[in-house]
C-alpha cells in the first residue's frame, strides 16, 4: 500500500524487528541430516524434489483451513471433501476436452490443466458456499457441534459424488508432456513434481502478497489476532470471514486437482486421507497462520518423503512423530498466532 | 440545552446468567469530555461495550446522534462515528503501526496534515512505524489504540481506561494527549479509575457503582466537595496518587 | 449378578421386582413408554434370535447389534457424557480384535489364549489411552480430535505395515476354541427346533459379555464419577473450580471408554473368527460409530442401543428397500442415483446433520420429550 508513506522526520536509528526465523531453518537442517542417511545425492535430489511437490499440496489443501480457523474459531472436519470435489472436477474438463490431454503440444497441456484448476476452483468455491451457509453457519461457535456437522457434510458430500460420478475409482491420465522426467545428469525430477512445486510456490506468494499488501489481506490477518476488534472497528467480520472460507474451499479445490493428477485415480475418500496430514500440518505451524502452514507442510513432507526411503514402514508415523517433536518444543505450534 | 449525542435511557445488560447493568442511564453532550467513574466491577467496561454493540442490551434504549443504535450490529455502530478504545487496548500486534492506523481508516488513505497531527501527539508512534506493534511498550499500546481510534474523525471516542498500568510520566503525556483532543473538539466519554487524571481532564462527570448511575453532574462540582468525594470514590483519590 | 457389589447402590431398594430391574439399570430408566417397548423389543429379539430366526444371516446381524451396542455406548461415554471428540475409538476397537486374533492364532485355539490376548488388548489400550490423555486433554478440544484422528491413522497404517504379526491388509483367521466351533453339540437334540451347537454358543457369549458390559457402562455414567464427568462437560472451568482434576477425569473417561471398546473388539474377532483392518480399523467404522452415538441420542445410553440397531438394520435391510425405490424411479436422471441401494450412507448422513441441529437427544430424547 502506497497511500501512507513514512511521517516525516523519522530518526535514523530505528528499532529492528524481530524476526522469528527458527522454525524456517527447520527445513534446510532437516535436508542436511537427510543426505548421510540417503547416501546418493541424486536420489536425495530426486526425494527433496518429490518432498516439496507434496509439501505444496498440502499447503493448498491445508492454507484455507487454518485461516477458517484463525478468523472464526471454526473448524470444518469436512474440509476433505472439497479436495475430493476439485479432484472430481476434473472430470467436467478431461470428459469434453480428452483429446487435449493426449496432444503432444506442452501448451495445450498446460492449458487443459489450468482449465481443470479453473473449473475445479469455481465448483469448491460454490459447494464452500453451499456449506457454510448450510452446514456451518447454524453451528456458529459450539466446537463439539462443528466437528460433528461438518463430519455430516463429509459423509453426504462424499456420498453425492459417488451419486454423481459413481463409487468405483475414475483412472486420470496425466496430459502427455507432463509425464515423464527431466533429467541432468544422474538426477532425475518428474516433470509434474516440479510444476506442482512451481504451482505452489506462485499460490504461497500470492496470498503472502494478499495478506501483506491488500486492505482485505490486513483485515484478514489483524481478525485471525482480535475479530472483535475489527468489527469495532467497523467492519463487518461475518463477510470477510464467508470470502475466506469460500477462497479455502477453492484452493481446497485447487489442490485437489493437483493431488488427483499426482495420483492419477479418483476416488471419493481421496480428500480425507489427505485431511490427516492436513491437521498434522496445521496443528505444527499454528492454528490460524499461513506462514506456518507452508512450513509445515514442506517439513511434514519432506520428513515422509525421507523416512520413506530409509525406512518405508515408518512413513506415516513419521509425521506423528514430527507433530510430538514440535508441539515439545512449541506447544502452540511453530508460528503461534498471538492470540491463542 | 441541546440534544445529547449519546443517551442511555435505562439499559440492562446480561452476561450469561448475570445481570451487569442494571438500568443505566445518562447523557454525554456533544464536543465535551465526560468522565466514567468507579470501582473495579462497577460496570464501566460493560457500559462501553454495550454502547458499542459488543455486548446486546437485553432492555432499555441507546440513543445516538437521534438514531436508536441499540440493537445495530458492532459494525454499524462504528460506521455511526463512534470509535472505540477498549481495555486490552485490542492492537494487532502481527501488524505494523502503519497498518494499524491505515486499517482504522476506513474510507481510504489518512490525510496528511491529520497524520501529522496525530503523530504530533503521540511522537513516539513515529519511531515504530513500520515495525510490528507487538514490538511497543504498553503505553505505546495505548497511544497507538488512540491513534487509531483518531485516524479518521469521529462523531464519539469511547476510551477505556487509558492510564491504567502506566508509568507517571506516560500518564501525564496521555492527559497532555486528551487535552489537545478535547480543545480540538471531540467527544469523549472516557472511563478511568485514576481520580487525578479524570479531575484534570473531565468537564462532566458520571459514577457508576453496582450496574447502576450514581451520581453524575460537573466535574468541577465534584472536585469542589471532598465529601462527595470521599462517599462516592472511597479511597480512590488517595489509592491512585 | 450384575450388580457390581465394589459400587454402593445410589438410590434406595424398596420395591423387590422393581428394585431389581432397577438396580440392573442403575435407577437410569427409559423414562418413556415408546422408548422401553423399543428397548424391550430390541433386547427380547437379540435374546431370541437363534431360535427365532433360520439362517446365518439374522444371527450375524444380532452379533453385530450387540457387538456395536457395546462399542457405541462406550463412545458415548466420551462423547455424550464427557464431551469430548475422539477420532482414535477404532483404534481401541481394533486392538481387541488383534489381540484375540493374534494370541488364537499363534497360542492354538484354547481359552487361555483368548484371555490372554484379551489381558494383552486391555494393557495396551490402557497404557495408549493414558498417554493419549494426558498428553492431550489439557489442549482444546479440536486439538484432541485432530490429534487422535492422525494416531488413530497411524494405528491403522501400522496394523497394515506388520504384516509378519497382524496379517496385514489380508488379516488373521483363527480357530476358536472347540466349544465355539460349529461342529461342537451341547446336546445330541435340538431344543425349540434348534441344535445347541458351538456357534450358538458363540452368539450367546457375544450377547452376554455385551449387555454385562452395557450395564456395567450404565451403572459408571450414573455413578457420582459419570455426575462429575457432565459437569465438566457443561462448564469445564467451574468444574475445575469446584476442585475436580479435568483432566484425571477425563482421562479416566477415555480409559474406561476404551476398555469397552477393546472388550468389543475381542467380540467381534471372536463372532467373526478373523480380524482385519477393515472390520475393526478403518476410518468408515469411525463414521459408522459416530452416525450410530448422535442418531440414537448423545448422552443417553440407551441411544447407543436405538442407534446400533437402527444402523446395522438400516445396513443389512434398508438397500433391498432402497433398491426397490431406484427401481421404480428408473429412467428420471439422478433420483435413481440418490436412492440406489448403495447410497443408504447418504440418507443417514443427513439424518445426522439433522440430528446435530435439531434432535440433540437424537431418537431418544425425541421419544423422551413426546412422553412429557
Amino acid at each position: 500500500m502506497s497511500d501512507m508513506a513514512a511521517p516525516s522526520s523519522a530518526p535514523a536509528e530505528l528499532p529492528r524487528a524481530k524476526t522469528d526465523w527458527l522454525p524456517l531453518l527447520l527445513i534446510p537442517a532437516l535436508g542436511l541430516l537427510a543426505l548421510p542417511f540417503v547416501g546418493s545425492p541424486s536420489t536425495w535430489v530426486t526425494l527433496t524434489v518429490a518432498g516439496l511437490a507434496m509439501g505444496m499440496m498440502i499447503f493448498l489443501m491445508a492454507s484455507g483451513l487454518t485461516l477458517v480457523f484463525g478468523l472464526m474459531d471454526i473448524i470444518n472436519f469436512g474440509h476433505g471433501v472439497f479436495i475430493s470435489l476439485g479432484a472430481y472436477a476434473t472430470l467436467l474438463v478431461l470428459g469434453p476436452l480428452a483429446g487435449w490431454a493426449l496432444s503432444d503440444s506442452i501448451g495445450l497441456n498446460l492449458a487443459l490443466l489450468g482449465l481443470c484448476i479453473l473449473v475445479a476452483m469455481g465448483v469448491t468455491a460454490l459447494a464452500g458456499a453451499v456449506f457454510e451457509r448450510v452446514i456451518v453457519r447454524p453451528v456458529y461457535g459450539s466446537h463439539l457441534k462443528q466437528i460433528l456437522v461438518t463430519m455430516g457434510g463429509l459423509i453426504v458430500t462424499e456420498q453425492l459424488i459417488h451419486a454423481i460420478w459413481g463409487a468405483s475409482p475414475i483412472p486420470i491420465p496425466l496430459p502427455q508432456s507432463l509425464r515423464g522426467a527431466f533429467v541432468l545428469g544422474d538426477i532425475v525430477m518428474e516433470r509434474y513434481r516440479v510444476i506442482a512445486v512451481v504451482i505452489g510456490l506462485v499460490v504461497f506468494m500470492g496470498m503472502q502478497l494478499i495478506l501483506n499488501r491488500t486492505r482485505i489481506g490486513l483485515l484478514i490477518r489483524a481478525g485471525v489476532e482480535n475479530p472483535e476488534m475489527v468489527e469495532a472497528l467497523g467492519y463487518r467480520i461475518r463477510r470477510l470471514f464467508v470470502s475466506v472460507f469460500i477462497a479455502g474451499s477453492a484452493l481446497a479445490g485447487l489442490g485437489g486437482v493437483m493431488w488427483a493428477f499426482y495420483r492419477q485415480t479418483l476416488t471419493a475418500g481421496m480428500g480425507m486421507e489427505v485431511m490427516v496430514l492436513v491437521f498434522i500440518v496445521i496443528i505444527i505451524g499454528g492454528l490460524g497462520s499461513v506462514g506456518g502452514c507452508f512450513v509445515g507442510s514442506i517439513l511434514v513432507a519432506l520428513v515422509a518423503n525421507y523416512v520413506g526411503f530409509i525406512e518405508p514402514k515408518l512413513a506415516l508415523i513419521s509425521n506423528i512423530l514430527v507433530m510430538a517433536l514440535v508441539l515439545v518444543w512449541r506447544p502452540q505450534g511453530l508460528f503461534p498466532v498471538a492470540r491463542r | 440545552m441541546t440534544e445529547p449525542l449519546l443517551q442511555l435511557s435505562d439499559v440492562h445488560t446480561h452476561i450469561g446468567p448475570y445481570h451487569i447493568l442494571h438500568g443505566v442511564d445518562f447523557a454525554v453532550p456533544a464536543g465535551e469530555l465526560t468522565m466514567l467513574l468507579g470501582r473495579n466491577g462497577a460496570g464501566k467496561s460493560t457500559t462501553l461495550r454495550t454502547i458499542m454493540g459488543l455486548w446486546q442490551a437485553s432492555s432499555g434504549r441507546i440513543h445516538f446522534d437521534g438514531s436508536d443504535i441499540t440493537t445495530w450490529s458492532t459494525p454499524d455502530i462504528a460506521r455511526a462515528g463512534i470509535a472505540y478504545v477498549p481495555e486490552a487496548m485490542g492492537i494487532f500486534t502481527d501488524l505494523t503501526v502503519r497498518e494499524n492506523i491505515v486499517l482504522a481508516a476506513r474510507s481510504g488513505p489518512v490525510d496528511k496534515t491529520r497524520l501529522d497531527w496525530i503523530l504530533g501527539l503521540f511522537p513516539a508512534l513515529k519511531r515504530f512505524w513500520n515495525l510490528p506493534a507487538g514490538n511497543l511498550s504498553g503505553g505505546q499500546k495505548q497511544m497507538l489504540a488512540i491513534a487509531r481510534a483518531i485516524a479518521e474523525p469521529r462523531r464519539l471516542l469511547l476510551i477505556d481506561e487509558p492510564t491504567k498500568g502506566l508509568a507517571p510520566v506516560m500518564v501525564r503525556s496521555m492527559i497532555e494527549a486528551f487535552k489537545a483532543l478535547k480543545a480540538s473538539g471531540e467527544t469523549i466519554l472516557l472511563v478511568e479509575q485514576n481520580f487525578y487524571a479524570a479531575s484534570a481532564l473531565g468537564d462532566n462527570v458520571i459514577v457508576m457503582d453496582d450496574g447502576r448511575i450514581v451520581h453524575s453532574g460537573a466535574m468541577s462540582d465534584l472536585v469542589a466537595d471532598k465529601d462527595m468525594q470521599q462517599r462516592l470514590l472511597g479511597l480512590s483519590l488517595d489509592a491512585h496518587q | 449378578m450384575t450388580s457390581s457389589p465394589a459400587l454402593p447402590l445410589p438410590f434406595d431398594e424398596t420395591r423387590r421386582r422393581g428394585g431389581l430391574l432397577t438396580g440392573l439399570l442403575s435407577s437410569d430408566l427409559p423414562r418413556s413408554r415408546a422408548l422401553s417397548f423399543i428397548l424391550l423389543a430390541i433386547f427380547v429379539l437379540l435374546a431370541a434370535t437363534p431360535f427365532l430366526f433360520s439362517g446365518s444371516q439374522p444371527v450375524g446381524t444380532a452379533a453385530k447389534i450387540c457387538v456395536f451396542i457395546v462399542l457405541v455406548a462406550s463412545y458415548d461415554l466420551l462423547l455424550g457424557y464427557s464431551g469430548i471428540v475422539s477420532f482414535a475409538h477404532t483404534m481401541f476397537f481394533g486392538i481387541g480384535g488383534y489381540g484375540i486374533a493374534i494370541a488364537l492364532e499363534r497360542m492354538g485355539p484354547t481359552w487361555s489364549s483368548a484371555a490372554i490376548g484379551l489381558i494383552a488388548a486391555l494393557a495396551l489400550s490402557a497404557v495408549l489411552a493414558i498417554a493419549i490423555g494426558l498428553l492431550s486433554l489439557r489442549v482444546r478440544a479440536i486439538f484432541f480430535s485432530m490429534i487422535t484422528l492422525a494416531v488413530a491413522t497411524a494405528a491403522a497404517v501400522l496394523a497394515s505395515q506388520l504384516s509378519e504379526i497382524t496379517g496385514g491388509e489380508d488379516g488373521l483367521s483363527f480357530q476358536l476354541p472347540p466349544a465355539l466351533r460349529p461342529a461342537f453339540r451341547l446336546f445330541s437334540e435340538p431344543v425349540f427346533g434348534t441344535m445347541i451347537n458351538g456357534r450358538l454358543l458363540a452368539y450367546y457369549l457375544v450377547f452376554v459379555v455385551s449387555l454385562l458390559v452395557f450395564l456395567a457402562l450404565l451403572r459408571i455414567v450414573n455413578s457420582p464419577f459419570g455426575r462429575v464427568l457432565q459437569a465438566i462437560r457443561e462448564n469445564e472451568f467451574r468444574a475445575e473450580a469446584l476442585g475436580y482434576r479435568v483432566v484425571a477425569y477425563r482421562t479416566a473417561a477415555s480409559v474406561i471408554s476404551a476398555l469397552a471398546a477393546t472388550i468389543a473388539g475381542a467380540l467381534m474377532a471372536l463372532w467373526l473368527r478373523y480380524n482385519g483392518p477393515d472390520t475393526t480399523l478403518s476410518f468408515s467404522i469411525m463414521i459408522d460409530i459416530l452416525l450410530m452415538v448422535v442418531i440414537g441420542g448423545m448422552g443417553t445410553m440407551y441411544g447407543a442401543v436405538i442407534g446400533a440397531a437402527l444402523f446395522v438394520l438400516a445396513q443389512s435391510y434398508l438397500q433391498v428397500l432402497m433398491g426397490a425405490g431406484s427401481a421404480a424411479l428408473a429412467g428420471i436422471p439422478l433420483l435413481p442415483n440418490l436412492i440406489h441401494p448403495d447410497r443408504w450412507l447418504l440418507w443417514l448422513g443427513a439424518l445426522f446433520i439433522i440430528s446435530v441441529y435439531a434432535f440433540p437427544g437424537g431418537v431418544v430424547g425425541r421419544l423422551r420429550q413426546g412422553k412429557s
